[in-house]
């Protein structure tokens, strides 16, 4: 699997790829796109990698560990439940400070943090497993 | 030898429950006055269920039994289990046990009563197999688990029973029951409920096996508090069940019965603790019947005979474990001449025992004395009542000679009293055994007398005294010593022969044991026929079922079928893209190729996402499509370790089940698109999403907004899902 | 298009199904997928179709009526997911009980246990 082309490839796309992904998920509130496409397209981008230049490459050009990556993502939806459960005592309820502030639709409150929440897990449980399964797959060699 | 628990922590809970023992003591007043402390929180209104709890005289008296015999237990415990690593769970559940009775006595609400009385058997279940390594030890607590909760499971029956009848789901309002006709099934349920519980016959047997429980636990929960709270049920609700002929009769012969097979049984033992577990079922039984008799005079000796008993018996249990933990056993035939090495010991069982035997001036002799005057009016039950005493008398004198005169014998070479955290409970509950006999006035004021007002309805009339004359109660009660000391001197002779009669006489167990045995078998011929292991199987079974229930449905309900009209007619892109779906799974069915069967997955895939694309789930088709290339991904990769499945065979069985399976699901399509929509949903999402969510993709608004919730769960699975496939796939395997 | 959706629909679900009782563990996952787009689908379809109109509320109205039904479109959009997160496990399973007994028969642990 160690094509020439794919590896340079590899190199200019993913991080062009990963910015993209962001990119969908920040538009996501308005427009196609959201936490579940955006991690997706992310977790895309790192096994493009792990194909091209293996998991090893994949694990570093992440930093962080995945499960690590997917346990933040539960805890920013968490935290958003109970923002919103605190300051307005309701779970989940929908805090938009800078709307209420400025009268700004800039996606920043605790619904985008909750939807930064399914990006983190979904880019985490994807790469977790990826890179499991090609673990498991080397130890057979 | 460390301690188990730090020495600050280890005391903590005998100190809570001493402090609620004492609130328990500052209502007594109240109380006494004829008030009833109510407190009831809601729970689930939509049915009328509160979280309600009430302490009249019969609750208040309980409450105060179990928590004050229960900090003198946690004490104990603490003590008797000072370096077993296990004490800390030990105290846990039997604080957890405590709090559960608790509920049971207090409770007012129905429900509430239901659920506590099942905690006090999930609890007991923890503590009788608490030597958990023990085979016997989980065979007992299984036994007295079956046996209870399905006395639990009566009761729940009986008490919605009664709820519906009674129009009230509170204990203080159910009024009279006895005239209405569900109350011979209610009173059936309750009375299997209370005699499960409370260990009457038939169902006995299971409190002499639950003796493999630890001291501390079968005083607590087999003397003094669990196994009496079938007797609080029948109390509880005398004066809504009770004086029928059916109480009467249900009620009179199982407790006379299960007081003399007692009182019989105990003779036989010589392991002390299995002796008391015996006399304690006498006790029991002696309650039930004179809750059955249920004249005002039974009630008053009832409840005078439960708070003696309460006292005694818990007291003697523990001076049990102190004899076992002071002398190396509690075999009396191991024993002897302990008096001088034990003085403690010595006389907290001499104190106990005297109770037990009813000598004035206890509280046991006003009890006995209240029990001859209640059952005067019927020959057979006297003599029954004076018989099973005598044999109390017998086993007082066992307990309190046997182990402490005669020539010396004990398996520790130099036995002495245990430490003081052993002593201070059975000498307290000594203590006021003898000092409530003195003073029963205070006994009557405090506990007996509101007691009695609960459970007959009526101010106690008459006073508890030591003495009431040269009268028929007195003489019988000389007679019961008489007959008593008679036994107590032909022991050996009758011990031996009840231990030769027992092989020879019927087991009361087999019922149950033939019971579970059934149930074994059932469960293995049901297992045998439908667990074959195979995966293949159960997959064909759970794919027939399901076709046959869309089948099903689809045939015995009215249907609506769409027109034509209401369905959008295909384009030329709709028929091309259907095809190269229809293709592509075709190719998968066929191929023998690894490679192209995934390619055409994937084409499956991408065919679908085009489909969502079209009809205006741009979202949907995101997320298919990216999904699509990691599936892509994930099988390629796994392809190479997994063999290829080559041609597989043709399954015409299979492919019977997979064809009724799938036209179902087309024809159930086609049906669900002939009803009309509901769009109540979707109109309010779009209507909302934008003004009330700041958010333009309605979808997206869904997920994260409106219904956020379940989309926490789903991440939640998410992540489950990962950490479970990394785990699997890290697991080294042989 | 309702039509041929429903018999997508049972196109897949019972080839899902057959692959699924095959007995092999790579067409069993083939199977597993295919079940779970059959779902997805008919969820789709019985939400009713609408040509071409995402649900979108454009930039300068509040409100939005006439495009797509939003409502199964979320249902199906983690069922996506949350189906992948299952094939995936099952593909953990799979690759693990193939190391460990040397077939790829989903039988073949009952098969061993009884000898």
């Amino acid at each position: 699997m160690n094509s020439l082309i794919l590896t340079a490839a590899t190199r200019v796309l993913v991080p062009v790829i990963v910015a993209f992904s962001f990119v969908v998920f920040m538009r996501g509130h308005n427009a196609p796109g959201g936490g579940f496409v955006g991690g997706l397209l992310a977790a895309t981008a790192f096994a493009l990698i792990a194909k091209a230049r293996g998991t090893d490459a994949a694990r570093r050009a992440l930093h962080f560990r995945p499960l690590s990556i997917a346990a933040i993502g539960l805890a920013c939806a968490l935290a958003s439940g109970f923002w919103g459960g605190i300051a307005r005592g309701q779970f989940l309820r929908g805090m938009w400070p800078l709307l209420e502030a400025t009268g700004s639709h800039l996606p920043l409150g605790s619904i985008p943090l909750f939807d930064l929440g399914v990006y983190l897990v979904v880019l985490g449980a994807v790469t977790g497993i990826l890179f499991a399964l090609d673990d498991a797959i080397e130890e057979d060699d | 030898m460390t301690d188990a628990v730090a020495p600050g922590w280890r005391h903590l809970p005998a100190v809570a429950s001493a402090l609620a023992f004492a609130g328990f003591v500052s209502l007594v007043p109240a109380v006494v006055a004829g008030g009833a402390p109510t407190l009831a929180l809601p729970w689930v209104p939509a049915l009328g269920v509160e979280a309600a709890f009430r302490l009249d005289g019969l609750g208040l008296a309980f409450a105060l039994l179990v928590t004050g015999i229960g900090a003198l237990i946690l004490l104990y415990a603490a003590s008797y289990f000072r370096t077993d690593r296990r004490l800390g769970s030990l105290l846990l559940t039997l604080s957890a046990f405590e709090i559960a009775m608790l509920g049971v006595v207090t409770a007012d609400d129905l429900v509430t009563l239901f659920v506590f009385w099942e905690a006090t058997t999930i609890t007991s279940w923890l503590l009788v197999g608490f030597d958990h390594e023990r085979g016997a030890a989980r065979a007992a607590a299984l036994q007295a688990l079956v046996i209870t909760a399905a006395g639990g499971l009566a009761l729940l029956a009986g008490l919605l029973l009664m709820g519906m009848t009674a129009g009230s789901w509170r204990l203080s309002g159910l009024g009279a029951l006895q005239t209405s006709t569900a109350y011979p099934l209610i009173l059936g349920l309750v009375v299997v409920a209370a005699f499960a519980k409370s260990a009457q016959w038939p169902f006995h047997f299971w409190l002499p096996n639950a003796m493999a429980a630890p001291t501390p636990v079968s005083a607590y929960l087999h003397s003094a508090t669990m196994v009496k709270a079938g007797v609080y049920l029948l109390a509880r609700l005398a004066p809504n069940l009770g004086d029928t002929a059916l109480w009467h009769g249900l009620l009179i012969p199982a407790g006379a019965i299960t007081m003399l097979i007692g009182a019989v049984w105990a003779l036989r033992q010589t392991d002390l603790k299995l002796m008391l577990a015996w006399t304690t079922l006498m006790g029991l039984g002696l309650m039930t019947l004179l809750l059955g008799v249920g004249t005002p005079a039974a009630i008053t000796a009832a409840v005078g005979f439960l708070l003696v008993h309460a006292l005694y018996k818990a007291g003697l249990f523990l001076a049990v474990g102190m004899i076992e933990k002071g002398a190396g056993s509690r075999n009396y035939t191991d024993l002897g001449a302990l008096a001088r090495a034990m003085p403690v010991t010595t006389v907290v069982v001499t104190l106990a025992a005297a109770a037990m035997a009813g000598l004035p001036p206890f509280l046991g002799f006003v009890a006995k004395e209240l029990i001859y005057a209640a059952t005067l009016g019927n020959l057979l039950l006297t003599l029954a009542v004076v018989v099973a005493n005598a044999l109390m008398v017998a086993c007082a004198g066992m307990i309190a000679l046997r182990p402490f005169a005669g020539p010396p014998r004990s398996p520790n070479p130099t036995p002495g009293d245990p430490v003081w955290g052993l002593r201070l409970g059975p000498v307290v509950l000594a203590v006021l055994g003898l000092g409530f006999g003195l003073l029963p006035m205070l006994a009557e004021n405090w506990l007996i007398g509101p007691m009695h007002h609960s459970v007959a309805a009526a101010p106690l009339e008459g006073h508890l005294g030591l003495w009431h004359g040269l009268g028929l109660p007195l003489g019988l009660s000389v007679a019961t010593w008489a007959l008593g000391l008679g036994i107590y001197l032909n022991l050996n002779r009758l011990r031996d022969g009840l231990a030769a009669a027992e092989p020879r006489l019927p087991r009361t167990e087999a019922w149950y044991d033939a019971l579970m045995a059934g149930l074994f078998g059932v469960a293995r011929a049901i297992t045998a026929a439908t667990q074959t292991g195979r995966a293949t199987s159960y997959l064909r079974v759970t794919f027939a079922v399901l076709a046959v229930m869309v089948w099903g449905a689809l045939l015995t309900g009215p249907i609506a079928w769409p027109s034509l009209a209401q369905l959008r007619a295909a384009t030329f892109i709709d028929w091309a893209i259907t095809a190269i779906v229809l293709a592509s799974i075709a190719i998968v069915l066929r191929s023998r190729s690894r490679l192209t069967a995934i390619a055409a997955l994937g084409g499956v895939g991408s065919g679908i996402a085009f489909i969502f694309i079209l009809y205006g789930a741009t979202d949907v088709a995101m997320t298919q499509l990216f999904v699509e290339i990691l599936v892509v991904v994930f099988l390629g990769l796994a392809m190479v370790r997994l063999p290829t499945a080559g041609d597989l065979p043709f399954r015409r069985l299979n492919a019977l089940v997979a064809a009724a399976l799938g036209i179902g699901a087309t024809v159930a399509v086609l049906a669900v698109l002939g009803t009309p929509l509901d769009p109540v949903l979707s109109t309010f999402f779009e209507a909302n999403s934008y003004p009330e969510a700041h958010g333009r993709n309605i979808v997206n608004v869904i997920l994260v907004d409106f219904r956020g919730f379940d989309t926490l769960g789903e991440i939640s699975v998410v992540v489950i899902a990962a950490v479970a496939a990394i785990a699997v796939l890290k697991r080294r395997v042989r | 298009m309702e039509l041929l959706l429903a018999v997508l629909v049972g196109a897949l679900v019972a080839a899902g199904a057959y692959l699924m009782m095959s007995g092999r563990t790579l067409p069993y996952l083939f199977g597993l997928t295919m079940i779970s787009n059959a779902a997805n689908l008919a969820i789709f379809a019985t939400g009713r179709l609408t040509f071409g109109k995402p649900p979108l509320v454009p930039g300068d109205a509040e409100t939005l009526a006439g495009a797509a039904n939003p409502l199964p479109q979320a249902l199906i959009l983690t069922a996506i997911v949350i189906g992948f997160g299952l094939l995936v496990f099952a593909l953990a399973l799979a690759l693990k009980s193939y190391r460990g007994l040397g077939t790829d028969d989903i039988d073949a642990a009952a098969a061993e246990e009884r000898t």
